[in-house]
């Protein structure tokens, strides 16, 4: 369900539901994937990865791979070490923060399971993967942590030469930064205090196109394809990593399968097939299997999870403090150790809390590296607060909304600053919340829960709310400055006025399935006033798209299409001298509307000049004012003067069966205001795809590790991602409150529903099972962990404090000393 | 190396494989149909789902030998010229498709499934459309599509 914009004028793009540009080749199987890229005499490269979690690389004995048929050759660490760098963090949290060298190829020490150790290079993918059977690595296992709370206690360590475990402490304490009080006064004069500890599982982003790289060395430049988010930070970063100049390196993201956060890396392969593509002077491809993808690019989330919440008797909450251990395997990749320190603020989420604390304790493990996976940091807090609101609901016998309505920001309390510290613009949480309960009727809802309940009847119903906000549109470089991140935060565009009339939109976002080029489109026609159709938006081409900083953090439209706007007014303001010169009038006295200059005043019948024709005429440049250069071409580079706040209201209905464990979903509201809306088929399709990464985290996916540190997980039939038969149709609505802070007053929409869904459906599997004494699931919440959750609770008297937290089944959980703990 | 002969999207194919070739690295390294694509190795994705003599099938689960004699559509040979095939047109008018790169395969087996049941209601259409993955569109509007194209009354290949 779509509610209808108000038209903002009879021929606005901006507000359209647009059929996608980007369909017609995707749909009939004319896409540029990185794999579809064959050049002459081109190798193929495969990877030896390592099956030990840590051990030391005795020996490597390639002799036998070398002679294997078509093998052109066989790389070690040891052949790379000079050469290969260390991959790069872009995102050093403390000033103090340990990392290990992060190697390409590990030279002497493997630290995961899935890291190189070899390269094989062969003519042809086949032979590669054949003679990479062939290459012969002599290990000594050394002892290896994998479980996040054992490496915590900083007794076996994944890096031994590091000393710890510990990568960083970060800390945000309101009262210490002046932006509100002291939590611990808070927790000591609580009335109510509420003590939980969450599990956030590992999870792997499992974009739909496997990883690809192709390194072309011939010619003047370096061409790398890759299926990244991030060609433009990609080719600094090489830059950097190898010491290439910058400028001997182009990066092009053709079409890419998806990313999730889980494309915005820097990863061994691509410097592997730079490094090896160098090494033969031939084009060079890696093209990964599934298993490796799950293996070793870079899985997200992964936190344990303290919480304190103390509060009213009222309700009212009077301080929060969180305490987050993050596992970040074993390597530090480009932003991961950030990742867990951008939940620091939201755990406040849309609540006046007046005193808070974060803290979180960075950890290494010899696991795979995790780093940004959708919503990145924020889906973590969101999940935990929304989840302690509805404990403090639970604990005071009241409507999770009313308790929330009671301690969240009111829509005319905006702009609202933070008790972490950010300036929220724009809201109104009361209207959404308005408009999900209508659609989800949710007082019918609760009346039907009130009956089976009382009926006893073996399938029980529960109510699930999120409540939630997000910070997007990453950033103001200001504020990336002070987090000590190691670039900015704006984006470039380029807007170019074909003489034929035609428009070439340039951005430096970089779109994997997002619909940047019918979005961006859309707004160019409205701001230059041409057909939809006559604006071609190029990108993923460092050569073409030479500055950007890429696509994540549901930054594209907030930040990128801003820089966007900002480059078709310069190029109104370039083409107003030669309208003037040509109408024989003032510049100060022109106006532009609808593609066309015209003379303040002169009547409604003038004619006007359009902007097509004075690019026609600028191309000529047969007659131009005095001084003018013959471009109209404009460039612009935008960052933001803050993030945007998407919120919005998310009620989720399950049926969960008490028998067996089952969990049904029967419905799913959402109401979302991300502010205007450009696109809303497109948003539709995001909010859908967000919802269901989500929901699929509350209740079927997880990165599961055996006690050596082998991926269990390690292909799709063990790491589950929803299918259409596990999945709904949902109800999605929209309220508008624009963002203040973009001439669009849009707000970012790419991680709403991944953020949202989790603690909705969690909460509404909890509401369920309340009344039959359990008050906690660890996800996700399997039909089997959902009956012993039942089991457990059964056999124990129901009591005030929290039933057993943690899965005593569940792998990769606890360590013993807390197994089945309570708080 | 076996000799083989298949059609694939109306043209006659005369080639030597290696007997281990996968039909759908026959149908993309050698036939340069690189529509059809590979998003896992233990055939639960579905991305590479062609249709061989009118079903689908997952071009990653069977050898190209397996496919000699045969007749093979991929995503390429679907529509009609510039004409669209109606679960193509449903796809991009119901938005169920975002990166695309799941959507040949769930194009082809939507088509199949339209052929063997032309009128589906959500439910056959969300158990039939499982062995597919996508990752990006919650499936919301795959469902859309494939019960619009649906109602279009046309849901088959044409031929």
């Amino acid at each position: 369900m779509t509610i209808t914009q108000e038209p903002q004028a009879g021929t606005r793009e901006v507000g359209r539901d647009r059929r996608r540009k980007e369909d017609q080749r995707l749909i009939t199987g004319r896409t540029k994937w990185t794999n579809n890229i064959e050049l002459p005499g081109m190798l193929h490269l495969s990877m030896v990865r390592s099956p030990f979690a840590h051990a030391r690389i005795t020996g490597i004995d390639t002799t036998e791979a070398k002679a294997a048929p078509g093998v052109m050759a066989v790389l070690t660490g040891e052949d790379l070490k000079d050469q290969q760098g260390s991959l790069p963090n872009a995102w050093p949290v403390t000033p103090e923060q340990k990392a290990p060298p992060h190697p390409a190829v590990a030279v002497d020490r493997v630290t995961f399971s899935g890291e190189i150790v070899a390269v094989v290079v062969a003519r042809s993918a086949a032979a590669a993967r054949d003679a990479a059977e062939l290459v012969d690595v002599d290990y000594e296992e050394l002892d290896a942590v994998i479980d996040l709370k054992v490496a915590a206690a900083d007794e076996v360590l994944a890096h031994p030469d590091l000393g710890t475990n510990e990568s960083a402490l970060w800390v945000f304490d309101s009262a210490e930064a002046g932006t509100g009080d002291d939590v611990e006064a808070a927790i000591r004069d609580a009335e109510v205090l509420i003590e939980r500890e969450f599990r956030q599982q590992r999870l792997i982003p499992s974009f739909m196109e496997p990883r690809s790289v192709v390194v072309d060395p011939t010619g003047e430049q370096f061409v790398m394809w890759s299926a990244t988010q991030v060609p433009h930070i990609l080719r600094l970063m090489l830059a950097l990593t190898l010491g290439v100049a910058e400028s001997k390196v182009r990066v092009i993201a053709p079409d890419v399968g998806g990313g999730f956060g889980g494309k915005l890396q820097v990863t061994p392969e691509e410097v592997i097939t730079f490094l090896v593509a160098r090494h033969t002077g031939k084009p060079c491809k890696w093209n990964e299997t599934r298993s490796e993808s799950l293996l070793a690019a870079h899985h997200g989330r992964d936190q344990w999870q303290k919480l304190t919440l103390a509060a009213k008797a009222d309700g009212t909450v009077t301080g929060l403090k969180v305490q987050l251990i993050a596992n970040m395997g074993a390597y530090l990749g480009l932003v991961t150790s950030g990742v867990p320190i951008l939940g620091a603020f939201m755990f406040n989420a849309i609540y006046k809390f007046p005193s808070y604390r974060f803290e979180c304790q960075n950890v290494f493990t010899n696991t795979t590296w995790t780093d940004a996976y959708r919503g990145a940091g924020r889906p973590e807090a969101t999940f935990a607060i929304e989840r302690m609101m509805d404990e403090l609901a639970t604990e005071l016998g009241r409507d999770p909304l009313e308790v929330r309505e009671q301690n969240w920001i009111k829509h005319e309390e905006f702009p609202f600053t933070t008790v972490a510290g950010l300036e929220y613009d724009s809201g109104n949480y009361e209207a959404a919340t308005a408009r999900a309960k209508e659609l989800f009727k949710y007082d019918e809802l609760r009346a039907e829960q009130a009956r089976r309940r009382e009926s006893g009847d073996r399938v029980q119903l529960g109510l699930g709310v999120s409540t939630f906000t997000e910070m997007c549109g990453l950033a103001p470089s200001r504020v990336l400055g002070s987090l000590a991140y190691g670039a900015g935060g704006w984006e470039h565009a380029s807007v170019r006025m074909l003489p034929s009339g035609k428009v070439e939109v340039i951005t430096g976002s970089s779109a994997h399935g997002q619909g940047h080029e019918t979005a961006w489109s859309q707004i160019v026609a409205d701001q230059l006033g041409v057909p939809f159709e006559d604006v071609e938006v190029l990108h993923g081409d460092t050569q073409i798209s030479h500055k950007g900083l890429d696509t994540y953090g549901s930054r594209s439209l907030v930040v990128g299409g801003q820089a966007v706007i900002k480059a078709a007014q310069k190029v109104i303001e370039k083409a107003k001298p030669l309208a003037a010169h040509v109408l024989e009038a003032n510049v100060a006295d022109l106006e532009f509307a609808d593609g066309k200059f015209t003379v303040r005043g002169a009547g409604a019948d003038q004619e006007g000049l359009s902007l097509t024709g004075l690019a026609l005429s600028v191309f000529a440049a047969h007659d131009l004012p005095d001084g003018m250069e013959a471009s109209l071409d404009a460039d612009a580079t935008y960052d933001p003067v803050n993030f945007s706040y998407p919120h919005g209201t998310h009620l989720c209905a399950m049926e969960v069966d008490t028998e067996t464990g089952e969990t049904t979903m029967r419905s799913y509201v959402c109401v979302d205001d991300i502010g205007t809306v450009v696109n809303p088929l497109i948003v539709d399709g995001q909010i859908h795809g967000g919802l269901v990464q989500g929901i699929a985290q509350a209740l079927w996916e997880e990165a599961v590790y055996d006690d050596q540190g082998t991926l269990i997980t390690g292909s799709f039939v063990d790491y589950t991602l929803p299918t259409s038969a596990d999945t709904i149709s949902f109800v999605t609505d929209r309220t508008v409150t624009p963002s203040t802070t973009n001439d669009l007053g849009a707000k970012g929409v790419g991680e709403a529903g991944t953020i949202a869904s989790t603690p909705a459906v969690v909460n509404a599997v909890l509401d369920a099972l309340r009344p039959l004494g359990v008050t906690d699931i660890v996800m996700p919440c399997t039909p089997e962990r959902v009956w012993n959750a039942i089991q457990g609770a059964a056999h124990q008297p129901v009591v005030e404090e929290a039933a057993p937290h943690f899965d005593e089944s569940a792998p990769n959980q606890d360590t013993p000393e807390t197994e089945g703990g309570t708080l | 190396m076996t000799k083989i002969s298949v059609t694939v999207d109306g043209v006659n194919y005369e080639d030597e494989v290696e007997p281990r070739t996968l039909l759908v690295h026959y149908l993309r390294e050698q036939l340069g149909k690189t529509g059809t694509v590979v998003g896992c190795d233990t055939s639960n994705c579905g991305a590479c789902t062609v249709h061989l003599d009118g079903r689908s099938v997952k071009s990653c689960n069977m050898l190209a030998v397996q496919a000699d004699g045969s007749e093979v559509t991929t995503i390429e040979g679907l529509a009609d010229g510039e004409t669209l095939s109606p679960v193509q047109e449903a796809f991009r008018d119901c938005h169920a498709l975002q990166c695309g790169y799941c959507t040949p395969g769930m194009i082809m087996q939507a088509t199949d499934l339209l052929r063997e049941n032309p009128t589906p209601d959500e439910a056959y259409v969300r158990q039939h459309m499982e062995g597919n993955l996508c990752r990006c569109t919650g499936y919301h509007n795959i469902v859309q599509a494939v019960l619009q194209a649906a109602d279009a009354g046309q849901g088959g290949e044409q031929s």
